[in-house]
């Protein structure tokens, strides 16, 4: 919601760009597609990047003529950066968002807990950024408009789904008129109430919890860096907890939980928003003018897709599952969906994968999302706890840490690193272990040089690391052996390691994965570890590799 | 290992006094508080789970 005389889209600091419907001459001449996405909010039109990468051609429906408006998703995390680099389109967030590693949280005023995210050297980006996502809406959409192989249609609602013996047949209503498109697979990204989950008769379940909060965005001069600040019964919120996060161009996300009782048409006027905020701005010690942008109220609920592929229609982001926000795991966990869908779409209908390889999505994103649900959780029971016995040891822990640090623990957010892949997943998890390596994590990124890191060696598609001195010959022939498997596949090598950053470079890769006598790694399309071996063994990475991604028959 | 029967009954006049002492709103947080403290003192979780089970012995259901 915007203050009073205010219109829908009239931001403080973002403009809402406004879009038409393609007309329905073009959208008769053009109605088959490989792939439909439905939804071009920030999960969709990565999607579609992502596709793109692999060279797959895509059509983008979204119903509303602009971006998503209000506070929505505001912090990206490093996996999500990577993501985002892979498809080209990182350059504007490096610029734009505000990058932070730490955390704080208060009880009474006093500061319990100063965490920080891990984070070393080693690493390209930081752990965590905050942007609106207008900007990442914007950003991703400038991507999307420089790719020749995305066609967006605005003001387009998908009101059909009907399963064909090739593909689905999708009815559009857009704003001239009505129509229909042959595709061969679906992606539904229109998110948390998505029409295609409801077109197809499924249902998100889990838990809802029942601390609410208001969600306020507020422009001002506000003096602290940007640094997550979590208030546990202070002045301004009596017993009751808020969350701030600083945002770029002077805006900063104000979260409060509300007491329990207050009927919503209350909590949400206008004039208790401003004295709520007035007051959280006192405790915490600003004193300038400031400005509301936007509020709405919110409460957690950990819901999932019991299966996130329906025949050819896959579900990614908030439309298969809703976190609770006290992880910042909903857009990220989102853009990890739509790369893990993506390139194994891709792989599918480049001929290179069989379909079966769709089967390891659903249990390597929903895994994630349990693994979310577990952790957010958590926090949503320490941050609004259900009951009384829920409560009453959160107090007890929260009075703890005044006098003992280890107790200010409990109320660390547990934003977690990315899931690791094992059953189910597109993984080679029965492989021995190797060095430190964790098969299924994403690999451990190193810096090789002042500007360069190791996932910048990786390839668009598999890349092999050999950290083995291995006959160049015998390699050439190993490639050959997988070229069925991938054509585009990369190979970094030891020497190429010590000949581009010298020596000392290839001594911190082999210590950081803990594979100073030699190891093989495969790494995949969105950076997680397919399988390593510590002895080098071609004709076991290429029959396992052909099991795994081959295409039955060909190989 | 465990405390003698006459520092038991020391434990026992403290945790009384010190809950007469509290208001009425702070004494079950009191006794939270309390586990949590003696619990970090230990690096035996299953035998902190097995106390918890057995102080809810013969306590009235409700």
């Amino acid at each position: 919601m915007r203050p009073a005389g205010k219109g829908e889209f009239e931001s403080l600091y973002f403009k809402y760009p406004i879009f038409a419907a393609p007309s329905l001459e073009h959208v008769f001449d053009r109605n088959q597609f490989k792939v439909a996405i439905v939804g071009a909010g920030p999960v969709g039109m990565f999607a579609a990047l992502t596709l793109a990468r692999f060279g797959v051609p895509t059509v983008l429906f979204d119903n509303k003529n602009t971006f998503n408006d209000g506070s929505r998703a505001i912090c990206l995390q490093r996996s999500s950066y990577h993501a985002l680099e892979r498809v080209g389109a990182v350059a504007p967030f490096i610029e734009k968002a505000l990058g932070w590693t730490t955390g704080r949280t208060f009880y009474r005023g006093q500061k319990i807990l100063e965490f920080q995210m891990p984070h070393t050297d080693s690493e390209k980006y930081l752990p965590m950024y905050n942007i609106q996502q207008q900007y990442i809406e914007q950003f991703l959409c400038n991507a999307v408009d420089a790719c020749d192989l995305i066609e967006t249609r605005w003001c387009s609602e998908v009101v059909g789904i009907s399963d064909s013996i090739s593909g689905t047949r999708l009815t559009i209503n857009d704003t001239n008129g009505r129509y229909k498109c042959d595709v061969e697979w679906v992606l539904a990204a229109d998110g948390a109430r998505s029409s295609v989950r409801t077109i197809r008769g499924k249902r998100l379940n889990g838990k809802n919890f029942p601390g609410r909060y208001v969600i306020a965005d507020v422009q001002m001069d506000h003096n602290y860096p940007t640094i997550r600040r979590a208030l546990f019964d202070s002045k301004s919120n009596p017993d009751k907890t808020i969350l701030i996060h600083r945002q770029p161009d002077n805006l900063w996300r104000i979260d409060y939980q509300l007491p329990e009782g207050q009927a919503e048409e209350e909590a949400i006027r206008e004039a208790n928003i401003r004295e709520n905020v007035a007051r959280i701005l006192v405790d915490i010690g600003y004193k300038g003018d400031w400005e509301l942008e936007w509020w709405s109220i919110y409460s957690a609920n950990t819901l999932a897709l019991d299966d996130y592929r329906d025949e050819r229609v896959i579900f990614i982001g908030d439309s298969a599952h809703i976190v609770p926000i006290f992880g910042v795991r909903g857009l990220n966990n989102g853009l990890a969906d739509a790369e893990n869908a993506g390139w194994k779409l891709a792989r599918v209908l480049n001929g290179l994968s069989d379909e079966s390889l769709l089967d390891s999505y659903t249990p390597e994103r929903r895994g994630a999302t349990l693994d979310i649900f577990e952790n957010a959780s958590k926090s949503a029971r320490f941050m609004t706890p259900p009951t009384k016995g829920w409560t009453l040891m959160r107090d007890a822990a929260l009075s703890l840490s005044l006098d003992h640090q280890w107790a200010g623990e409990f109320a660390n957010p547990r934003q977690m690193e990315p899931f690791i892949y094992s059953e189910g997943g597109a993984v080679l998890s029965n492989l021995p272990s190797t060095g430190s390596v964790i098969i299924g994590a994403i690999l451990p990124n190193e810096r090789l040089s002042e500007n360069t890191h190791l996932s910048d060696l990786l390839g668009n598609s598999f890349t092999l690391l050999v950290l083995d001195d291995v006959n160049p010959v015998e390699l050439d022939s190993l490639k050959a052996s997988l070229h069925n498997v991938d054509p585009q596949l990369t190979l970094i090598t030891n020497s190429k390691i010590r000949e581009r950053f010298g020596d000392n470079a290839l001594k911190r890769i082999h210590s950081r994965l803990g594979t100073q006598t030699g190891a093989t790694l495969m790494i995949r399309p969105d950076g997680y570890i397919v399988g390593a071996w510590g002895v080098y063994a071609p004709d076991d990475i290429v029959m396992l590799m052909t099991a795994a991604f081959g295409k039955n028959g060909v190989n | 290992m465990s405390l003698e029967f006459s520092k038991i009954e020391q434990v026992y006049e403290e945790l009384a006094k010190a809950l007469d002492r509290l208001a009425d709103q702070d004494r079950e947080i009191f006794l939270c508080k309390f586990s949590l403290l003696l619990a970090r003192e230990t690096d035996d979780l299953a035998w902190v789970i097995e106390m918890i089970e057995k102080a809810q012995n013969r306590l009235g259901k409700v």
